[in-house]
């Protein structure tokens, strides 16, 4: 959950457990050495000048990291592990520091690792699609890298101008247009990372289609768990011949739901379908005045790309569907002008709500799109039972909710009340087979909902991988697992044949 | 003879019987093949094979099982084939989850009566079977004129899921863990990836019997580690798959496959180029060529309703020139070099820019090497098969593989910043006397952290040892 206060800050900012006892002397050691390594400029430990990072995206948690350093090569990223994995000193990555769910969260007794200076885009193979980029470019300047070249990076997180490579990578980041063109992890076939041991090594080459476990595809939305990866191998996707973006208004949510579950039944697939409920709209229309239809108690928006041809036919299917269930007006987009009025609302949704509440929460949850209009309905309940106010932003094609949860941070119990509801709509979310998080990660923030989702076995298996790449839990620790594994060593591994076998001796079991 | 399997093995698994000749896994015999029905009977299946110390081999169908190397263990095989239920078919959702014995023709049969498919053709193996299964077209209602001959091909054929060759589960294209499993994709990989872009959710059971899932059922879901990635292409190394999820596509109303000839290397390199960098929205750019001499065949598979695929594919004639279209596929896609069951094959990873080099690469180690592979795969994808037939000697088919591993591993040199080896040349399966000529898989980017890996998930290695790359 992501509590973001308009007016100051939403209730006291909570110190995550285990980063209160601050190292001190430990920290303090490591400060020459690093200097060495980054130089003094990029080696913060003014208590003010760390302050600056105390937090990411999600505010709601803070807590000054007992040193920053900014690196600006993957040897210097090296170096900085290594001298903390000798000193069993904590360390914790950080791009653009836009995440939501408190994974580039520092700690106290730690250094925070900022790879803001490391923003090269290296290389463009134009036939081989590919791009090698630093970790600290930011997902919007790929795209714009690769535009000479009729290419574009197809993930299109909404912070896209300002967040970093690296933090899509540790993510796994989405955005609107996932739907059709896939995640992150989709569209990475390398990385360069420093292993929580110090040690600079390649994860995949860059085909995709590397020999050995999938490393890169375990690494990428690990939440900087695992590593930190110093350069990223992307794939570039064809600029689409044609893009056309639709709005539709719909009297009720359920209409608008209807639409959508026409659409996709229909075999069209298209790069986004976003839907904003009434108090979303408004929210939106009182920050930027879009100037959606009046009276919408839905809107939704619908981007097609791809040929042509298609894009033109697709258009007229996806219009007359949404008529037939009831929009009572449709707009157009055909050029990036009339595009970005459309999208205008959608994109400023979340930082809107600040116009209609003085604080609110951005939950991120999932469900099968074919839920979608029972969890609503639920949704609603839960407001209505509870007096907190939700305006209902999502990716609706691929049933990924973000309810912004409204509440009075003066108003004593407000957050509270506004965290229950927040909390029982992830509830919803577990019980009609989805997800806790969609695209904004578990994080600092949700690791206690992660046994509502998984088992014991789930999570003990999981952490095995972090056990492989971080026995000694020096890489971001206590994010995503509620209890950490300890690692130990492991007993008795046996390379050879088993000596049953070897000896010919199989009967003996 | 039921006397001599273990009690606690015949506890587990109702389904336990002693391993025949037919069983042997890459020529290694097994003593026991047990088949479980589910998680429960599989995970109680690997929990007593581990406390009896004997190491396991998971078995689907056997379409791809002569991948790898022969393990060096194999007591038990884990067979797939009773774990074969569909267990949700979520239409409106485009999801799937089932279990690992699935079969994928199995699963497409049902997938199509609601016009939807797994977008995943792994080459179907030997023996090479005719029309290839699971593409069915729709008419346009015009023919389509070409620049190129033969002129005026039309694309027909019967509405989507009506007249599905539906195969008994296991043949052809291999059940849905061994898939995952090995990895295998085939010419659609272009455009929807591989078995891991398409898995959602997984569940495995680890070597001592644990049950472990990740994912969901959902498509968009960042919650945990993504154990599907892990255990994809892992070779059954680190655990039993048992049960998948999976995200669906519509099934197209319509495919057009354009293919041409090309003479050599640089124009077979400039095709797929300009076909995959077209803005058609190619599916797949395959390419094909039997033995050297013969042009390179190019295949372009255009796919969506019957009018776009009409217009693209007049529209990629054009970009590509002389060239024909047809709506069903040629013989040799995804039957070509990469479905090659028996001698060595031998799967090419580079950068797609590279494509004419690496043609060229495979001409002169197989000059040198006195050998003639066939050759064939998703060339504008950067993946490409090369089949050396069986009677070729095992020095020549190493020295092959040698020649080509280095310069596939050297390539892209003039890119900065680019992985030292941004290639790769990895033996999937070979006769045993090539085997013990060349190391099948060559160097492997972070082996030491995928040993330390295959050590936390399965530290003593009772699960198919020795199968995988660096010994693993």
């Amino acid at each position: 959950m992501t509590a973001q206060a308009t007016r100051g800050t939403a209730g006291a900012p909570r110190q995550t457990k285990g980063a209160g006892e601050v190292a001190g002397a430990a920290i303090d050691d490591l400060v020459p050495q690093m200097i060495d390594i980054c130089g003094r400029r990029d080696v913060l430990t003014d208590p003010a000048e760390l302050a600056t990072y105390e937090c990411d995206g999600l505010t709601s948690h803070r807590c000054s990291p007992g040193l920053v350093v900014l690196p600006t090569t993957a040897e210097q990223v090296a170096a900085i592990v290594a001298v903390c994995a000798r000193a069993k000193i904590p360390f914790v990555a950080r791009g653009s520091g836009t995440g939501l769910s408190g994974g580039a969260l520092p700690r106290a007794d730690g250094v925070l690792i900022v790879t803001s200076k490391m923003r090269r885009v290296i290389a463009i193979d134009q036939e081989s699609r590919r791009a090698i980029v630093e970790p600290g470019v930011t997902n919007l300047a790929v795209s714009k890298a690769a535009e000479p070249f009729g290419l574009f990076y197809a993930p299109d997180p909404s912070s896209q101008v300002v967040c970093s490579i690296g933090g899509n990578v540790a993510e796994n980041s989405g955005g609107a247009h996932c739907l059709k063109n896939g995640f992150t992890v989709h569209h990475v076939t390398g990385l360069e990372v420093v292993t929580p041991d110090g040690e600079l090594v390649w994860l995949g080459d860059g085909t995709g289609a590397a020999p050995g476990y999938d490393l890169v595809g375990a690494f990428i939305g690990s939440e900087g768990t695992l590593g930190i990866a110093t350069k990223i191998i992307v794939k570039l996707t064809r600029i689409p011949e044609a893009v056309t973006t639709l709005l539709a208004a719909f009297r009720t949510m359920g209409a608008g739901g209807a639409a959508v579950s026409a659409i996709i039944g229909s075999g069209i697939l298209p790069a986004a379908i976003e839907m904003m409920d009434a108090l979303a709209i408004e929210a939106a229309e009182a920050a930027v005045a879009c100037r959606y239809p009046e009276g919408a108690g839905a809107v939704l928006i619908v981007e097609l790309d791809g040929p042509a041809d298609d894009v033109r036919r697709e258009t007229e299917a996806v219009r007359a569907i949404c008529e037939k269930d009831g929009a009572y007006e449709i707009r157009a987009a055909h050029d990036a002008a009339e595009r970005t009025a459309i999208w205008t609302g959608r994109k400023s949704a979340f930082a809107a709500v600040g116009r209609i509440s003085p604080a609110y929460i951005v939950q991120d949850g999932v469900v099968p799109r074919t839920a979608l209009p029972e969890v609503l309905d639920r949704i609603a309940e839960l407001s209505a039972a509870s007096g907190v106010r939700v305006a209902n932003v999502f990716h609706a094609g691929d049933g990924n909710l973000h309810p912004l949860v409204l509440f009075d941070d003066a108003k004593p119990g407000a957050e509270e009340a506004a965290e229950e509801v927040s909390g029982a709509i992830l509830d919803l979310c577990i019980s009609h087979g989805g997800s806790i998080t969609g695209e904004h990660g578990v994080g600092a923030d949700k690791s206690k909902y992660m046994p509502k989702m998984f088992g014991p076995g789930d999570l003990d298996t999981m952490q095995l991988l972090r056990c492989a790449f971080d026995p000694a839990g020096l890489c971001n620790p206590g994010k995503i697992f509620p209890t950490p594994r300890l690692c130990g060593e492991v007993p008795g591994v046996r390379r050879e044949p088993h000596p049953l076998v070897a000896a010919g001796k199989v009967d003996q079991f | 003879m039921a006397g001599r399997i273990p009690e606690a093995l015949a506890d587990a698994c109702a389904d336990v019987s002693e391993a025949g000749p037919g069983d042997a896994v890459a020529g290694v015999a097994p003593r026991f093949v047990a088949r479980p029905a589910g998680v429960t009977e599989a995970a109680a299946v690997l929990a007593a094979a581990s406390s009896l110390g004997m190491t396991a081999v998971p078995r689907g169908s056997g379409t791809r099982l002569a991948w790898g190397a022969p393990p060096v263990g194999c007591d038990l095989v884990v067979d797939t084939s009773r774990m074969n239920q569909v267990l949700e078919h979520a239409a409106g959702d485009l999801v799937v989850r089932v279990q690992a014995g699935v079969g994928l023709d199995q699963l497409a049969s049902v997938l199509a009566e609601a016009g939807q498919r797994l977008a995943l053709d792994p080459p179907a193996a030997a023996p090479r079977p005719g029309p290839p299964q699971g593409v069915t077209l729709t008419a346009p209602a015009h023919g389509t004129t070409l620049p190129g001959p033969p002129k005026g091909a039309t694309l027909s054929g019967p509405p989507h899921g009506a007249a599905l060759p539906v195969p008994s589960n296991g043949s052809g294209a291999g059940t849905i863990g061994g898939v995952l499993a090995t990895g295998a994709a085939g010419p659609l990989r272009l455009r929807y990836g591989t078995p891991r872009d398409l898995a959602i959710g997984i569940t495995v059971v680890r070597a001592d019997g644990t049950v472990a899932s990740s994912g969901g059922k959902v498509v968009k879901n960042v919650a945990g580690y993504d154990l599907g990635k892990l255990f994809a292409g892992s070779y059954g190394t680190l655990g039993l798959i048992v049960e998948a999820a999976f995200r669906l596509h519509p099934l197209p109303a319509a495919t057009s496959f354009v293919t041409l000839d090309a003479a050599g290397p640089d124009e077979a390199r400039a095709a797929v180029a300009a076909a995959a960098g077209s803005p058609l929205a190619p599916s797949a750019v395959e390419l094909d060529r039997p033995a050297r001499g013969q042009p390179f065949r190019v295949g372009v598979l255009l796919e969506g309703d019957a009018e776009g695929v009409a217009e693209r594919t007049a529209r990629m004639a054009e970009l590509l020139g002389s060239c024909s279209a047809a709506p069903d596929p040629p013989g040799w896609w995804r039957g070509g070099a990469a479905a090659g069951a028996d001698g060595t094959l031998i799967r090419v990873a580079f950068w797609a820019a590279e494509l004419a080099r690496v043609l060229g690469a495979i001409d002169a180690a197989a000059a040198a090497a006195g050998i003639d592979p066939a050759i064939g795969g998703s060339a504008a994808a950067g993946v490409l098969y090369a089949a050396v037939a069986e009677g070729a000697p095992a020095s020549a088919v190493a020295r092959f593989v040698a020649d080509l591993r280095a310069e596939v591993g050297s390539g892209n040199g003039s890119l900065p910043g680019a992985p030292a080896q941004p290639g790769s040349a990895v033996v999937l399966h070979a006769p045993a006397e090539v085997r013990a000529a060349v190391d099948l898989w060559g160097p492997v980017p972070g082996l030491g952290l995928m040993r330390a890996i295959k050590d936390q998930f399965d530290p003593q290695h009772m699960m198919a040892p020795g199968r995988f790359a660096g010994g693993i």
